[in-house]
């Protein structure tokens, strides 16, 4: 866009939301400079009108409310006006912490399309009037990254559109095609998640959006459905989310100054002549078991008889799958 | 709505349309600003923004006369914006921008251990609504609770003083004490890491706030040499090198999440099986965690770490030959 373009655009912004009365093509051609034609040839005219509908698509993208709508019933033709109160941003009287609070925000996106929404964000807050310390920090920053599946996500369940995606979960071989009317995307334990309606299943199912291959496809209308009232995102996909009650009591003989990793789970820790013996609650055998198996001969499970034999087990299975490869089958 | 596709001209020249539209309220809001640090806020050259100025002094409404224009009273480096034609304020969030800083707020208010919560918390509900009926954005965010540590710790770094930590390192089972000047606490992910100059290596690291067991406090000052460079954490916090070891695995299909866990070189499928690849820091660290895999993990290679899983597994095996001790 040339220099003349935008001195056009910045005009007919300033017209349009200087006007109570909508105006027509023709009266803004007569009064924006650059509109300037001749409407009785039909190419000059068709050029306008090509230039005006660019001019109008630009405006939109950038956000700008262009209203359409007839100033009086005798008029013919639809006209167009910019309402103030539509296209200014409200006052938002931040405080210096507040506005500093937000320029850190701004900053936390490592994805460049939001990024670049979030630094245009405070680009308008900053132009009305807000003061942005871009120094300051707030002691602890969280890197945020999204899938690229987010984006198309969040703009569907915004405008309750369904869509439909791609989803692999490694259990299974093939991606499968999954329909859903997404209400929303949930940030939990630093996986994104996206929680809605389900169309195959119809149930209420949440999937995990680095399991996502491929586009999501917005399919049908906006507004095609209405997620439940009050509906708590978080609760769909944190459902295990109580803290873990640790009953079990396991005694495991660890030998001197080793399997430190163990040591920090201990309650209690009993040195002995052959070894120390720890004290360790647990809620699950067969992690304990996993756990204990990792230090291999360093720790001997001694109690109770279920870890024990849960100890044995794994390990048998490992010597099983781990039998020395006999030469001939190397070469 | 169409528009046309957008070429890089079209994209600059719609950012400064966009520009020019926050100029006028930005500078009405600061009278006699200095030119340069306009410029700067707008991450534009003095230059640029003096032409910026230029095309919007023949802009103005209609009538195009003198008291129509833009006007502005240029001093030296000093602008003030006279009268601004009725852009006398910025264009309202659209819902991207909304949605960017929304998500951003409510990530640092569920930052645990984060310093002004409560200024978050009301920057967040200002900015929620004066989005209007954007306000329903539809993103939750929860983070992990281990507030009160990070806040301790983050405590310590503020106050910028050395710590010393006593730290389990996972890769060799062990835990140490060490001295470091701390440099920032981070989150990735899930999880909090405090990044600081250890003095024992050398070398910046990053510790895991779970793994830090105990820490005091230090008299003397946090003070990184210059030489103490920041990790790039925006592609997460691991980032294998080629001389790291390589192992391969055997992987069935119940343990196939593995490959969601640990950064991986390779995937391959094999019938059922995936033939999964993967660099690990040591191998005593790779021996710990597979031989907790469970059945479905078969360790193909290096040879060297398959024969310390089956002699490691084969002797604490030995262990239970006798039968289980009364005391249990």
């Amino acid at each position: 866009m040339s220099r003349t373009r935008t001195e056009r655009l910045v005009n007919l912004v300033i017209c349009l939301l200087s006007t109570r009365r909508f105006l027509t093509a023709a009266q803004i051609a007569a009064t924006v400079p650059g509109y300037e034609h001749d409407p009785e040839d039909p190419r000059d005219h068709e050029a306008f009108q090509r230039k005006f509908e660019r001019d109008k698509a630009e405006l939109r993208e950038l956000g700008v409310p262009l209203e359409t709508g007839l100033s009086s019933a005798f008029d013919t033709e639809a006209g167009y006006r910019i309402a103030h109160r539509e296209y200014a941003l409200p006052e938002i009287p931040l405080e210096p912490d507040e506005a500093a609070a937000v320029g850190i925000a701004a900053r936390l996106w490592q994805h460049a399309g939001l990024a670049a929404a979030a630094s245009s964000g405070l680009a308008k807050l900053r132009a009305a009037g807000v003061e942005v310390d871009p120094q300051a920090t707030l002691g602890v920053e969280p890197v945020v990254t999204v899938d690229p599946a987010f984006g198309p996500l969040t703009g569907a369940a915004r405008s309750r559109r369904a869509v439909t995606f791609s989803y692999r979960v490694p259990e299974v071989d093939e991606p499968s095609t999954r329909r859903l009317q997404p209400w929303g995307v949930v940030c939990w334990q630093g996986r994104w998640y996206v929680v809605g309606h389900d169309r195959d299943r119809e149930a209420t199912r949440c999937f995990r959006l680095s399991r996502i291959v491929g586009p999501v496809r917005a399919v049908g209308p906006e507004g095609a459905y209405t997620p439940p009232a009050d509906v708590d995102l978080i609760s769909h996909v944190a459902r295990w989310s109580g803290p873990i009650e640790r009953n079990g009591r396991a005694t495991v003989l660890v030998r001197p100054g080793r399997a430190a990793g163990l040591r920090r789970l201990a309650t209690e820790t009993v040195p002995g002549p052959d070894g120390d013996r720890l004290t360790i609650a647990y809620s699950d055998v067969e992690w304990l078991a996993s756990r204990l198996v990792g230090y291999g001969a360093d720790v001997r499970a001694d109690g109770p008889p279920e870890l024990r034999e849960a100890v044995i087990q794994q390990l048998k299975e490992v010597v099983a799958r781990h039998e020395r490869v006999l030469p001939a089958v190397l070469r | 709505m169409t528009s046309a596709p957008r070429t890089r001209e079209n994209k600059a020249s719609a950012d400064r349309l966009g520009r020019l539209l926050n100029l006028v309220p930005y500078l009405l809001a600061r009278p006699g600003i200095l030119v340069a640090e306009a410029a700067a806020a707008f991450g534009i050259t003095e230059r640029q923004l003096r032409e910026d100025l230029e095309l919007l002094w023949v802009c103005g409404l209609p009538g195009y006369g003198p008291g129509d224009l833009i006007d502005m009273a240029l001093d030296g480096d000093r602008v003030t914006i006279t009268y601004d034609a009725g852009i006398d304020r910025p264009l309202r969030l659209n819902p991207d921008e909304a949605l960017a800083l929304v998500v951003a707020l409510r990530m640092l208010a569920e930052t645990p251990g984060i310093g002004s919560r409560d200024a978050i918390e009301r920057a967040l509900a200002k900015i929620e609504n004066a989005t209007g009926d954007l306000v329903d954005t539809p993103v939750a965010v929860r983070l992990p609770a281990n507030a009160e540590k990070v806040d301790a710790i983050r405590g310590a770094v503020e106050r910028r003083h050395a710590l010393r930590l006593t730290y389990y390192t996972a890769a060799r089972d062990e835990t140490s004490d060490r001295v470091v000047d701390p440099m920032r606490m981070l989150m990735v992910g899930p999880r909090a890491y405090l990044e600081a100059w250890c003095r024992r290596a050398e070398a910046t690291r990053l510790f895991r706030v779970d793994r830090i067991d105990a820490f005091t406090e230090l008299d003397e000052p946090s003070a990184p040499p210059a030489r103490a460079v920041p990790h790039d954490v925006s592609d997460g916090v691991f980032h294998p090198t080629p001389d790291l070891p390589l192992v391969t695995l055997r992987v069935g299909r119940g343990s196939r999440w593995i490959t969601e866990y640990y950064p991986c070189e390779e995937v391959r499928r094999d019938g059922d099986e995936w033939i999964v690849t993967m660099r690990v820091t040591d191998l005593g660290w790779a021996q710990r965690l597979l031989l907790g895999l469970g059945p479905d993990v078969t360790v193909v290679g290096p040879v060297e770490l398959v024969d310390r899983i089956r002699e490691q597994a084969t002797t604490a095996l030995d262990q239970y030959a006798a039968p289980a001790p009364a005391t249990a």
